[in-house]
Formats: structure tokens, sequence, C-alpha cells
């Protein structure tokens, strides 16, 4: 068996039980609730048969272990339970399957978090390799001032300022990213021009100086000094020989700021009433509509894990050293 | 020939008790040196800490006082005018620096007291403990910090104290995981050696034998979990789960004036109004950086001739 093999199933397998923890993290948070939490929701009104039926329902009678089997089976096969709101303390039941809720969410927040992708990371790589190429020039000087800027501000500081120049002086996108399941590709992209751009400035910069720093640091080592002494032209030496060896920082800083896009998309959904599954989680929280708040923050975490996770299979696997082994 | 003694002995050079600098000395040697964006960046700090500490003899009017007129215009009486609600966003802007400012340098020290310490007795005692430790905080920084927030935010509720006790224990993982890899490079010193045979208890080693050796980077980690901890409560706050009203806050200030914004082309200082909060954190959080930033520069001896 190819040695990158090996390594990469066993980086399959950790983030395997770094996922099972995680949902047993997320699970046990139902554990901490108030006992009285049932009448919070069902209200004071409610019958003892609506407490008793209710408590079964979330299986409150069963143990802890079981009810997490349970929990995570029906998560695999897709069944997030019902949430929170809708119930009332007569017994009627309107709530609604948490599925229903999140699904067309999570593609409108994909949706988001792909446009400013698809627009920083080249952008973020092509600043990152002419700052390294003119270092120290006008040019590197000034990108990596407006950078070091952008990464301190918060991210409504950003989005509002956004809305203020484009939205209310110079009306020129709008302030709102009201999207629905009608609405047109070419109207979607124009209303979630504001939101993809604040996500945009905020991970353009991370990525930008890791990039930048990790191309850097190689061009210090001998190879590239031999390379240069051969009488190689700059743009060779970063494109043939300093760049293979630096996809694996500079992967694991992709990867990292898309995990980062998963957190920034939840205020930046705020800021723009964009119909996404951070605003929903943030309703959630505000009504501790815990079911939501499980299959939300279990989505975030697992994109979170599998992008890390991906970070790390491909530094391994564009790692020239471990390509080749002796 | 004469017989009077020579001006100079090196014996009495070697005889001479040599003076350390002292921090203060030390401080001013690198403050003479330190480059405009430290300066600045220290100037905005004091300004700011002396405005929090101060907020209640500085504003004109109370934190909470609510005046008949809502939404009312720049000048005046009121400096940046009112909110929704009628309360002066001055005097909010002065309350909101000593409230988030002061929590946030509460979760930080918290989160230090508990990464920190945990650190060190990972690095010491390594082991099983050390191994426990390390993976359970892996598994706790594998879940994004937010997300994370909101969810604990669910079950407990959004007060003061717990936001104070999520936050900082979200934030101590990775005070932790610095502290431990700093310190096990110190720990296998001989001097630590020497103590823990003549029988030193680990409180003494963590404080007197370990801390003084990594203080450097924990203090320049410091001010990035600093900052980083205050953006934190403010996304929180202003996402409507962190400081709660009445209490002013910058977060929260920027949601609840947020609307004005559109107005921007009849009266362009409305507009202006959510924007100097959020303004406000960020320029704090901009000086935190520069001074950090400088820090580093001094303590990893690029600068430095001997």
């Amino acid at each position: 068996m190819h040695p990158i093999l090996g390594t990469i199933i066993q980086r399959l397998l950790l983030g395997l039980v770094t996922l099972f923890f995680v949902s047993l993290i997320i699970f046990s948070s139902v554990e901490f609730l108030p006992g009285d939490f049932t009448q919070a929701i069902l209200g004071q009104a409610a019958t003892e048969d609506t407490v008793a039926a209710f408590r079964a329902e979330l299986g409150l009678d069963k143990p802890a272990y079981i009810r997490y089997f349970d929990w995570i089976g029906a998560v695999a096969q897709g069944d997030l339970g019902y949430s929170f709101s809708g119930r009332s303390a007569s017994g009627v039941d309107r709530s609604r399957a948490v599925v229903d809720l999140v699904a067309p969410r999570l593609g409108n927040t994909l949706f988001l978090a792909g446009m400013a992708a698809i627009v920083s990371v080249p952008l973020a790589l092509v600043l990152g390799i002419t700052a390294a190429l003119y270092r120290n020039s006008f040019y590197d000087r000034s990108v990596n001032a407006v950078t070091l800027t952008t990464i301190s501000f918060p991210e409504f500081f950003l989005a509002y300022l956004l809305i203020l120049f484009f939205a209310s002086l110079w009306p020129v996108f709008p302030s709102l990213a009201n999207v629905n399941a009608e609405t047109e590709l070419i109207d979607r992209i124009y209303k979630c021009i504001l939101p993809a751009l604040t996500l945009t400035l905020v991970i353009v910069a991370h990525m930008m100086r890791m990039t930048r720093a990790a191309i850097i640091n190689l061009l210090a080592s001998p190879y590239i000094e031999m390379s240069q002494l051969k009488g190689l032209s700059k743009a060779k030496v970063i494109m043939r020989h300093a760049l293979p060896n630096a996809w694996a920082p500079i992967a694991t800083v992709i990867a990292f700021n898309l995990a980062y896009l998963v957190v920034g998309v939840v205020v930046v959904e705020v800021v723009f009433v964009y119909p996404g599954i951070g605003q929903l989680m943030v309703d959630a929280v505000t009504t501790r509509d815990i079911p939501v708040v499980q299959a939300c923050a279990l989505i975030f975490a697992t994109t979170y894990i599998l992008l890390n996770l991906t970070a790390d299979i491909i530094g391994i696997v564009t790692n020239p050293r471990l390509l080749h082994p002796r | 020939m004469t017989d009077t003694p020579q001006a100079y002995s090196a014996a009495a050079e070697i005889g001479q008790i040599r003076e350390r600098r002292t921090w203060i000395q030390i401080a001013k040697i690198e403050l003479k040196k330190a480059p405009y964006s430290a300066w600045f960046g220290l100037i905005v700090i004091a300004i700011y800490l002396f405005v929090a500490i101060f907020a209640p003899l500085l504003a004109p009017h109370g934190e909470a006082e609510i005046f008949p007129a809502s939404f009312a215009p720049w000048g005046g009486d009121f400096v940046f005018g009112t909110d929704q609600i009628g309360r002066d966003i001055f005097s909010r802007l002065i309350y909101g620096a000593h409230n988030t400012i002061g929590i946030a340098l509460a979760t930080t020290l918290l989160s230090f007291a508990i990464g920190g310490s945990l650190g060190l007795i990972a690095a010491i005692s390594g082991g099983w403990l050390d191994q426990l430790l390390s993976r359970f905080v892996d598994v706790l920084m594998a879940i994004p910090g937010l997300i994370f927030a909101l969810m604990l935010l669910t079950i407990f509720g959004s007060s003061i104290l717990s936001l104070i006790m999520i936050i900082a224990v979200l934030d101590s993982t990775r005070v932790f995981r610095l502290t431990r890899s700093v310190s096990v490079s110190v720990v296998v010193m001989d001097y630590v050696e020497a103590a823990k045979l003549r029988g030193e208890k680990l409180g003494w080693i963590m404080r007197r034998e370990i801390l003084p050796n990594i203080m450097p980077p924990l203090i320049a980690e410091f001010g990035l979990r600093f900052s980083f901890v205050f953006l934190t409560i403010a996304a929180l706050s202003f996402l409507g789960l962190g400081i709660q009203p009445p209490t002013a806050d910058w977060g929260s200030m920027v949601r609840d004036n947020a609307s004005m914004i559109q107005f921007a082309k009849y009266d362009l200082t409305a507009a202006l109004t959510p924007m100097i909060p959020a303004g406000a954190i960020a320029l704090l959080t901009v000086a935190v950086n520069f001074v950090v930033d400088w820090f580093l520069h001094i303590t990893s001896g690029l600068n430095d001739e001997h």
C-alpha cells in the first residue's frame, strides 16, 4: 500500500472520531436544560397529559445513551426531529419538521458562501503571489495595509459601510437580500452582491496574507537560491519551484477560511436579512428552540470539520516529499 | 615614578555590583524606538481605558435615561442625537466603553486563568492527564466558536455572567494550546528538574519556574485573545444574544440604530450614528493589533543587537 493512502485513512478515521464526539456534545446540550422546560415551551396551562406526551416524544423517559443512538440514527436518515415552536398547552401540535425548516435555507447559505468563495479564493491567491513576487514594493505595502485593516474590522462594520456607500448614498445594490425559491439566478446574484462582498473582504485578507507568508518563507530556502543562480526568471522560480511546496500551507489556509466563512455567514445573514441557516439559528437561539439549534450546530460543525479534513488531505496529497518516498 | 593609583582597575570593575535594568527603564528605552503605529495603538488604548474607567463622570446623561425626543438629530443637548426610545447616544457610547471593555477584559482574564493553569498542569505532569486534556481541547476546537457559544446561550440563557463564563471557557482552549506548547520545552530544563527534586509543589513550579520563562508569548496572546473576545461579544450583542438592554453596549447599539443608514441621502449624520459604535469597536481592535505586532517584534529579538 502506498504510504500516502495509510496517512489519508488515518486522517479520515480521526475525522470520524472527532465528528462522533462533536455530535455527543451537541446532543448532550439537551441534558443541561432545566427540568421545567416543557412548561416553558407548552405554557403554564399545559395539562399533565400534554406534558407527559411531550416528554415521551423527546424520549426523556429513556436513558440518555439510548436516546443518543436514536437521535444520531435519525439524523443519519435525514430526520432532525420537530421544532419546539408551534406547540400549545392544549396538546395541539403545529410544529414543523426541522428538516423542512433547514433544507431550503441551507441551500441559500451554500449559495452565498459559494459566491464569496468563487470570488475570494482566486483573488487572494493572485494578490498573495504577486505581493510575494514584488516584496516590499509600494504595491506589496499597500495591499498589506488594506488587508490588515479589514482583518481587524468586525463583519457588521464592513457590512454597514458597504450598505452606507452602495445602497444608501449611491444606491446601486439592494441593502436587503430577500431571496426566495422563485428568485431567478441573475436576480439572486444581484441581491447577494453586498453580502458576498462583505464575506469576500473578510476572508481575502487572511488568505492573501498567509499565501504571501508561505511563499516568502519558501523563497528563503537554499533550493530556491539555487534556481535563481541558474538564471531562471522570477515568475518561473515561483511557479515551478516555490508553488508546489507551498500548496500544502495554502490549501490549509483556504480551507480554514472557508470554514471561517461558515461562522462569518451568521452575522452577515442577519445584517442583510438573508434567509439562510445562520439567521435561522439566531432566531432559534432567541426562542430557545433546541432541536433547530442542534440541527444548525450539527450542520455548521460538520462542514467545519469536513473542510479542515479536506485541507489536511490536500496538504498530504500535494506534498512532493510524500509523493516520491525513498 | 609616582605612586598614584591607576585610573582603571579590572578587579574593581568586576567587583562592582552590576545593576539590571528595571522593566520601567526597559519600557522607556523601547518606547523611544517604537514605530508610529505602536504609538498610535498605545494612545488609542489609553484613551479607551480612561473613558471606560471614568464613564459615569464623563457622560452628560444617564446610561438608561429616556428623553421625550426619540431619534433627535445631532447637536444641541445631545451630541450624537438620541436613539429609538430617546436615550442619549453619546452617553451610551461612553457607558458602552465601560461595559463592553470591562466584560471583554473579565472574560479574557478568566480564559487565561483557566487555559493557562490547565496548560501548565498538562505540560508539567504529562502522561495520561496531558493526553486527556489535549484530546478534549481538540474536540472543543472542532466546533466553530460562535456556533458553540450560540448553542450554549440557548441552554443557559443570555445573562452577562453566562456570557462571560461561556466565552471564557471556549476561548481558554486556545490559551491552553499555546501555554502547553510553549511550556513543554521549558519543563524539560534542568532547573525545573532541580525544583522538583528539592520537593517544590506544583503551584511553585508553575508560578516561579515556568511562568516567568513563557511570559512574552502569553502577553502577546493576551492582546490577540482580548481583541478576539471583544469582537465575539460585540457580534453576539449585535445578534441580540449578548449583553441585554438597558445595559449600554456597542454591539447592540449598532443593531438598534442600523435602520438609520437608509436616510444617508437626507441626513448624513443620522446615517453615521450606527457607524460610531461599530467604528469604536473596529478602532480598538486595530489599536490592540498594532501594539501586539510591536510587542512581538521586540520580544522575538528581531531588532535587538545583543
